[in-house]
């Protein structure tokens, strides 16, 4: 046999090495969380709020936590995108290919969508004890927002520098200002929104360090803003310190629900997508 | 009627002729080329120091096919993206000269950019259709522009489609995405989107190069009836293209145009030695 075949045969079998190894990982994972944290699911755990005791075994479930999570993954993908989207949009529509703000603009992002998301807490708490704010839901929402806007720029960046030129002198040929191409530029990068707003609330739901001192944590469900808030990933965090083991266990039925809701996002945003996508040219 | 001046030695008078321009000064016979009226006077364009079009005279007529030919990298295509501006967005251009449409400089800080632009549909070498459905896509600039009106939108949407023969093709299917279509019909689509906002001119930058041989076949039936209403300006590839469809014929070499003049003219008497050559074959 030819040396190229033979080469051919190795590297696919090395491929799928490498993929059964993720996917192995992803089956363990899964597997541990079912097998511990199922048992242990009721529907107290997501109706109810923390009883007394509820972290030495006591009654109560972590509707507190679902429900914060859920704020500020709401809250902070919705201003992620408003704030992520003009950039995007003068990054590769009003400034040229070869700016030099495009450039440090860029550099600037990669280099914030590699610090680590504790940085982002201290940076934010910072501010709050300089503003006399309390850790609450507010905050929190603030620093997930910071921390996800480098993830929704450089996924819509990637996406959108691939724009057709064509498409945007068409747009302009028609009239157009700068300004109105909007519309055709947001249709054309709209699975690269979609994957972007995936990446982010993944990273947002599952973030802890940055949340541990701006939302803080709290067995109520927040009515406000200024509120404390808790969030799931804290959950986790407090039920696995404790040396009650079927306490350990409810960590684990806390981050099933964690991968549940992620899971449900996903899929909701891929149908989006493709609703929005299919005029993609 | 005025002929249309030639870029040849003769024309040192022409300056003179079009002075009208200038001076506000109208005459009767003149009316006609008030408006659709498209001319270029000593254009020079650089791109970072390279000297892309060299001293450009030109006129274009309305109501005809005016061809631009040319061996490749001549300057045909950027002359065509100069007429509307496109070319701004081009790193490193300058320019000198102007570009009188309608009696307006185009280069003109106060002439509003996006009003050159409705002048000139514009139909690129690939279609692009807009990434929306086959209505958007024609109403798209309507609305832009500010028609809000549904009624008045559907009749423009069927009035183009007809326009350019699509409209039998898609009527059923009106909200289907525009890149469903064939090659061939989103070139058309394309051409009706641009007539729909009511243009003057339609710059076509080898419209027909990516389509098969009946689609290149159709768009240039319908060139040949849309020129009673528009000034069509087609940048071709293919010297039989021109022969075909040509009423006036610009042949451009290195950035200089060598000849212009009426088709028949150009084609059966050149002037120029080096319009002689192309047409021959010599280099292409």
């Amino acid at each position: 046999m030819k040396l190229k075949f033979i080469e051919e045969k190795i590297a696919k079998g090395l491929m799928i090495v490498a993929s059964l190894a993720v996917f192995a990982f992803v089956v363990n994972i899964i597997y541990t969380i079912f097998r511990r944290g199922l048992p242990a699911l009721n529907w107290a755990m997501i109706s109810q709020i923390p009883a007394g005791g509820y972290y030495n075994g006591g009654g109560g479930g972590i509707l507190n936590a679902i429900v914060g999570s859920l704020y500020i993954v709401l809250g902070s993908t919705v201003l992620g995108l408003l704030i992520s989207i003009p950039v995007v949009f003068y990054l590769n529509v009003y400034l040229k290919k070869d700016s030099k703000l495009a450039y440090i603009a860029r550099l600037a992002f990669d280099v914030l969508f590699g610090i680590p998301s504790i940085v982002y807490g201290a940076f934010a708490f910072t501010i709050m004890i300089y503003l006399g704010m309390h850790t609450s839901l507010g905050g929190g929402i603030l620093v997930i927002t910071l921390l996800v806007i480098p993830i929704f720029i450089r996924s819509m960046d990637e996406v959108a520098q691939q724009l057709p030129k064509d498409l945007l002198d068409a747009t302009y040929a028609l009239g157009a200002t700068k300004l109105e191409t909007i519309k055709v530029v947001l249709r054309q990068i709209a699975p690269g929104i979609a994957t972007a707003t995936l990446l982010s609330v993944g990273r947002a739901i599952g973030d802890a360090a940055g949340v541990m001192f701006t939302a803080g944590f709290t067995d109520s469900i927040p009515t406000s803003l200024g509120q404390p808030a808790a969030t799931l990933p804290l959950s986790v965090f407090f039920q696995l310190s404790s040396p009650n083991a079927e306490v350990q266990d409810r960590a684990y039925s806390a981050a099933l629900i964690l991968i549940f809701i992620v899971l449900v996002i996903s899929i909701l945003g891929r149908l989006i997508t493709n609703h929005f996508s299919k005029h993609k040219i | 009627m005025k002929s249309f001046p030639y870029q040849n030695p003769t024309r040192a008078s022409w300056a003179e002729d079009y002075s009208f321009l200038n001076k506000d000064v109208q005459k009767e016979d003149d009316q006609a080329l008030k408006k659709s009226y498209l001319k270029v006077s000593d254009l020079d364009l650089f791109i970072n120091k390279a000297h892309i079009l060299k001293n450009v005279n030109l006129e274009i007529p309305d109501k005809k096919i005016t061809c631009i030919i040319g061996p490749s990298g001549c300057g045909k295509s950027t002359l065509l993206k100069t007429f509307n501006r496109l070319i701004d967005d081009t790193e490193g251009i300058k320019y000198k000269g102007s570009i009188w449409v309608d009696g307006l400089d185009i280069f003109d800080p106060k002439t509003e950019i996006t009003e050159i632009r409705k002048k000139m549909g514009l139909l690129s070498q690939r279609p692009c259709p807009l990434p929306m459905s086959i209505y958007d896509n024609i109403a798209f600039g309507c609305k832009m522009h500010g028609e809000r009106n549904h009624k008045k939108l559907n009749q423009i949407v069927e009035e183009q489609l007809k326009a350019v023969g699509l409209w039998e093709e898609v009527k059923n299917r009106l909200n289907a995405p525009a890149s469903k279509l064939s090659i061939g019909q989103q070139q058309r689509l394309c051409l009706a989107r641009g007539l729909a906002v009511e243009p003057e001119f339609i710059l076509a930058d080898e419209a027909t190069s990516a389509l098969d041989p009946i689609s290149s076949k159709h768009i240039e039936e319908l060139f040949i009836e849309l020129k009673q209403k528009y000034a069509i300006i087609l940048v071709t590839h293919t010297l039989r293209q021109a022969l075909r469809i040509a009423d006036h014929v610009i042949f451009m070499y290195l950035g200089e145009v060598i000849e212009a003049g009426a088709a028949d003219e150009l084609f059966n008497n050149p002037k120029q030695e080096l319009t002689k050559k192309y047409l021959e074959g010599a280099f292409s």
